[in-house]
């Protein structure tokens, strides 16, 4: 076997370059890293999450800021949801934590609106007010309910 | 009569152990040089080029074709209940999790298995293995190990370069021949798939295809009768049984993986 320098070459650069795909597929893909800033915590506690995952998105203004970095139950036996968010961010402490659903059948993610308080949340802290997972079944209810009454107050 | 029937299943069975045993101690044989001998770093080289660099071209030109086809099948089920934008998803979870692996798989053992058993058994019919053994030269040594192992580290490769390929496929129908936002498609795909359910377990079957792969092929070659009809059936044997075990792998290997 005669050493070929040219096929060395492409050898090496099919293996760079494969290599460059697994990263690719491990990290963008797979999202083994997150990118952007983290550290910032944030607690929220549910009564419903719905279909929330961990590894979701946290959006202010449909603008991604963090993800859900874990979900628990509390000892009230409630959802308690970790967010890991941009440190950057300046809450207030009266912002509101929503899980909300992209489109009628997407996934779901927490959307946080923020409040009008001078004070800011630091990170550890829970959010006071959360809006739970409308899931289709309680949509629906709530909309048989809604026209249930509004027929009787017509009367 | 039904004895005779019998017999013949237990017959079957006793040759398909056998076989079974002779890959094991075959693959005992190869570890063994990779452990013992000194490694031929030129020699594996020279079969990445073959196994690796020359199955580019179709693995990427089928990710491509492939990942179109999802795109357009995908695309015309899901915007019936309008959820076009979940393409990315659909054709990333499929690729990751089955489609890369299994058909890279499939790929490789006809372009590359196919002619390793062939190169292997031409040896051994025109007794050149024979010839090594004289010089006291171990042929497993020489020639089977460097290609099991071109085999087992240009599957994952190639299989990650397949699942992008496809991706960018179903992304040129889904996107920019459909009109699916193009922002949505990747934004599905990246929060659908995952690292520790889905990447690692399509490296892996990546990696246990490339074991399959490499191993019946060379066990194929090694042992093939030394006639030109020897030599051929080894090659279809290796196309059928290596194919059939990616099949039953994968299936295996998705079901203790949890995927």
């Amino acid at each position: 076997m005669t050493p070929s320098p040219t096929r060395d070459f492409v050898v090496g650069l099919f293996v760079l370059v494969g290599l460059g795909a697994v990263a690719y597929l491990s990290f963008q893909v797979g999202g083994l890293s997150y990118k952007g800033p983290v550290g910032f915590h944030l607690v929220a506690s549910f009564g419903e999450i719905g279909g929330l995952k961990v590894r979701a998105p946290v959006v202010i203004s449909g603008v991604r800021v963090g993800q859900v970095e874990r979900i628990e139950l509390d000892p009230s036996l409630r959802a308690r949801v970790l967010l890991d968010v941009d440190p950057k961010l300046k809450l207030a402490v009266d912002s509101t934590a929503a899980i909300r659903t992209a489109g009628l059948l997407g996934d779901q993610f927490v959307a946080i609106v923020p409040g009008a308080e001078e004070e800011y949340l630091k990170s550890g802290d829970q959010i006071a007010y959360t809006e739970s997972a409308l899931g289709l079944e309680s949509l629906v209810s709530k909309l048989v309910t809604g026209l249930g009454s509004g027929g009787e107050e017509k009367k | 009569m039904r004895v005779r029937a019998v017999e013949a299943v237990g017959a079957r069975t006793l040759a398909f152990v056998n076989e079974l045993g002779r890959i094991a101690f075959f693959a005992g044989h190869i570890v063994l040089t990779l452990v013992t001998r000194r490694p031929r770093p030129g020699r594996v080289v020279q079969e990445v080029y073959d196994v690796g660099v020359l199955s580019l071209l179709i693995v990427c030109g089928s990710g491509l074709a492939v990942g179109a086809v999802l795109g357009l099948q995908g695309y015309n089920t899901l915007v019936r209940f309008g959820a076009a934008e979940s393409l990315g998803a659909v054709v990333g979870l499929s690729l990751v999790r089955e489609l890369g692996p299994v058909l890279t798989g499939l790929l490789v053992t006809g372009r590359a298995g196919s002619a390793m058993a062939a190169e292997i058994g031409t040896m051994v019919a025109t007794e050149q293995l024979d010839g090594l053994r004289m010089m006291a030269i171990d042929p497993v040594d020489l020639v089977v190990t460097p290609k099991a192992v071109a085999m087992i580290f240009a599957m994952p490769l190639l299989s990650c370069l397949f699942t992008l390929t496809a991706i960018f496929g179903g992304y040129l129908v889904g996107v920019v021949l459909l009109g699916v936002d193009g922002g949505n498609y990747l934004t599905s795909l990246e929060t659908a798939v995952d690292f520790e359910n889905d990447v690692s377990g399509s490296l892996l079957k990546a990696l246990v295809f490339g074991v399959l792969v490499g191993l019946i092929a060379t066990f194929r070659g090694y042992t093939s009768a030394p006639t030109s009809a020897g030599v051929s059936r080894a090659t279809t044997s290796t196309v059928v049984v290596a194919s059939v075990s990616i099949l039953v792998f994968d299936y295996f290997i998705t079901a203790l993986w949890g995927m």
